[in-house]
């Protein structure tokens, strides 16, 4: 009975909770909400895990609301692809929530519940098999963003913010002009029934279903902040309280997700007349992003603006792996994708936990004073450092080396080959400069007595151990990305599941 | 019909982009409402438009296309939502900053008037 529901349980089990963490019994109580928070974040993992078993095993899990038989109705898909997504929000969600509990979540009201709102928008992002409802789960992590990330105040915040809801209200407006022009020509917005009604378009719809297309890519860049769509994105996650960036990082991911989804689908390499519509923009702008944020990580003046370029070559390099349109550059950049958004939380995360320690100078890069756990939080930006620029034998290593080698002719790979090592090298440069000023230029003034409760590590440890899991385990980790990417290039397949047996 | 409906579209269209553009913060949440009312009519277009038309099947002789007149309600509803946000936004943000303008701080006045 609790199966047959399961696809549609990630969306409403965090909406239900942020309804009832706003009620007396628990609204009213920090302690009761903190407690109630965590339980429903363990147990939203356990959910995804299971999730992430059944559409593995049994095969792609539909979910149609109210029984409207596809291609009418709202309809949610989970296949190995969006079931990895979403374990991978529950997952950083329980880390930045364990984070929380040290006191960004007393700073203002309503913290939890906005955080339960925002992943119930990810979560339908990720599950959603209709281009209306994209649109509206955009909007609905969106506007719980918006407040998360004034959360606490402040005149940093709020000129952040500022930028960031503007730019996302016109991106929304954009989103809704390629809606209306997909569904004018194509007549549908349901995924699959799209990837079959874009063969035999007919002559004078082609250009137009074109425009469409391309302001989809131009509004998913804006949330995965591609170049020249990206200068919000080192303002808006420095500014946010840590947890919140930490959060964030899954954002841009869900930019990604939509051009995996809808350019592989829709306008992918089989889709007739409008097939790859995508990749020749892909190709220099992924790798012009790639460049900006290499030369943004040497020039950061503080661990969360390098954190925040590290997201930006992330996004680099996985739409450099879009543009490849190959099974094995969407495994190597499913993997990396998990990878990169477990780390860059993990740092941002961490360079909060030093900043608290350093007092004044937070987490800029400048002599300061003794921190008082050098010992831990060194190790634990060490262990962080290691994992992001893809030392082995970490996983941003295996990440790097399964793109590289996807990038297999000689065209492909005299660009991918150098963006990617140059940002590498670059990023080591940067992070071992900024851990020598934040460990070892230390003035005499006697250390703050502030020290990071267990809990609150607890939660960056969780997602720095990610890394060595997925070395660990990586035969079957790979494997199970493979699949993962076939599934997301078999149309066919797709279609056939959605609206042949779908309908019946 | 269709001439005038497609101009006044892309005449909002128009002026929510210019305004959008604007350094303050008050032309840019008109801006946005006139991009939302421009959206709004364009996805109700997309539907082809249509006179005497109901959206329910046998209440009429021809029927409209009734899924773009439902996004368009939701965008109508996400968009009034958001709108009332920015706005407050807005506010926030000149009590906070002490100004208008949407970077928080005023621009630096032109060199040469600097120079007198």
């Amino acid at each position: 009975m609790l199966t047959q529901h399961l696809p549609i349980l990630p969306i409403i089990f965090p909406m239900l909770m942020g309804a009832l963490l706003l009620l007396p019994p628990l609204g009213t109580n920090l302690q009761r909400q903190r407690i109630t928070a965590l339980i429903s974040g363990v147990l939203l993992v356990a959910l995804a895990i299971w999730l992430l078993q059944v559409s593995h095993l049994e095969g792609t899990q539909l979910y149609f609301l109210g029984d409207w038989k596809p291609p009418f109705g709202i309809l949610f898909v989970a296949d190995r692809v969006s079931a990895l997504l979403v374990l991978l929000t529950a997952v950083l969600a329980l880390g930045a929530m364990l984070y929380a509990t040290g006191g960004e979540d007393r700073v203002g009201m309503h913290f939890y519940p906005l955080f339960m709102f925002q992943i119930t928008g990810i979560n339908g992002a990720f599950l959603t098999g209709d281009l209306f409802n994209l649109f509206v789960f955009f909007e609905v992590l969106l506007i719980a963003s918006y407040s998360l990330l004034i959360h606490g105040g402040g005149k940093h915040r709020t000129q952040a913010g500022m930028h960031y809801v503007i730019l996302n209200l016109v991106g929304s407006a954009l989103f809704l002009f390629a809606l209306g022009i997909i569904y004018g020509t194509l007549g549908t917005l349901n995924m699959a029934d799209m990837a079959v009604r874009v063969h035999g378009l007919e002559e004078d719809q082609l250009a137009l279903t074109k425009a469409g297309g391309l302001l989809l890519l131009l509004v998913f860049s804006l949330k995965a902040a591609l170049l020249p769509l990206h200068f919000w994105l080192p303002r808006t996650y420095s500014a946010a309280s840590a947890p919140v960036a930490a959060l964030f990082a899954i954002m841009t991911k869900v930019g990604i997700y939509s051009i995996y989804r809808v350019h592989t689908l829709a306008f992918g390499p089989e889709a007739g007349d409008v097939a790859s519509l995508a990749q020749p923009w892909l190709w220099p702008f992924a790798l012009l992003t790639l460049a900006i944020g290499t030369i943004g990580v040497l020039a950061s003046h503080s661990l969360r603006v390098l954190a925040a370029n590290l997201v930006i070559i992330s996004v680099g390099t996985l739409l450099v792996a879009a543009a490849l349109e190959s099974t094995e550059a969407m495994t190597a950049a499913l993997y990396y994708l998990v990878h990169s958004t477990l780390i860059s939380g993990a740092l941002f995360l961490l360079a909060d936990a030093i900043g608290k320690q350093r007092g004044k100078p937070g987490d800029r890069l400048v002599r300061g004073r003794q921190l008082k756990q050098p010992v831990l939080l060194g190790s634990a930006f060490f262990l962080a450092a290691l994992i992001a620029v893809g030392m082995p034998p970490f996983s941003g290593f295996v990440g790097k080396l399964m793109l590289l080698q996807a990038a297999d002719t000689p065209a492909t790979a005299s660009w991918i080959w150098p963006a990617i090592l140059i940002s590498g090298l670059a990023s080591i440069v940067a992070l071992s400069r900024a851990g020598t000023t934040l460990f070892w230029r230390v003035s005499g003034d006697d250390p703050a007595a502030v020290t990071a409760p267990v809990l609150q590590m607890s939660g960056v440890w969780l997602l720095l151990l990610c890394s060595p899991l997925l070395v660990a385990f990586g035969g079957p980790v790979t494997e199970f990305m493979a699949l993962a990417a076939e599934q997301l290039f078999d149309v066919q397949q797709f279609v056939d599941l959605i609206l042949v047996s779908g309908a019946e | 019909m269709e001439g005038l409906y497609a101009f006044s579209v892309g005449l909002l269209t128009a002026c929510g982009v210019f305004l959008t553009l604007r350094g303050r913060s008050f032309p840019v949440v008109v801006g946005i409402t006139l991009l939302s009312y421009a959206v709004n009519l364009f996805l109700f277009s997309s539907g082809r438009l249509k006179m005497d038309g109901a959206a329910v099947l046998g209440a009429s002789e021809s029927y409209a296309d009734p899924l773009p007149q439902a996004l368009v309600l939701t965008a109508i509803v996400i968009g009034f939502a958001m709108t009332a946000f920015v706005l407050i936004l807005a506010m926030r943000s000149r009590a906070d900053l002490g100004n208008d303008h949407v970077d928080g701080r005023l621009p630096p006045p032109p060199k040469d008037q600097k120079k007198c």
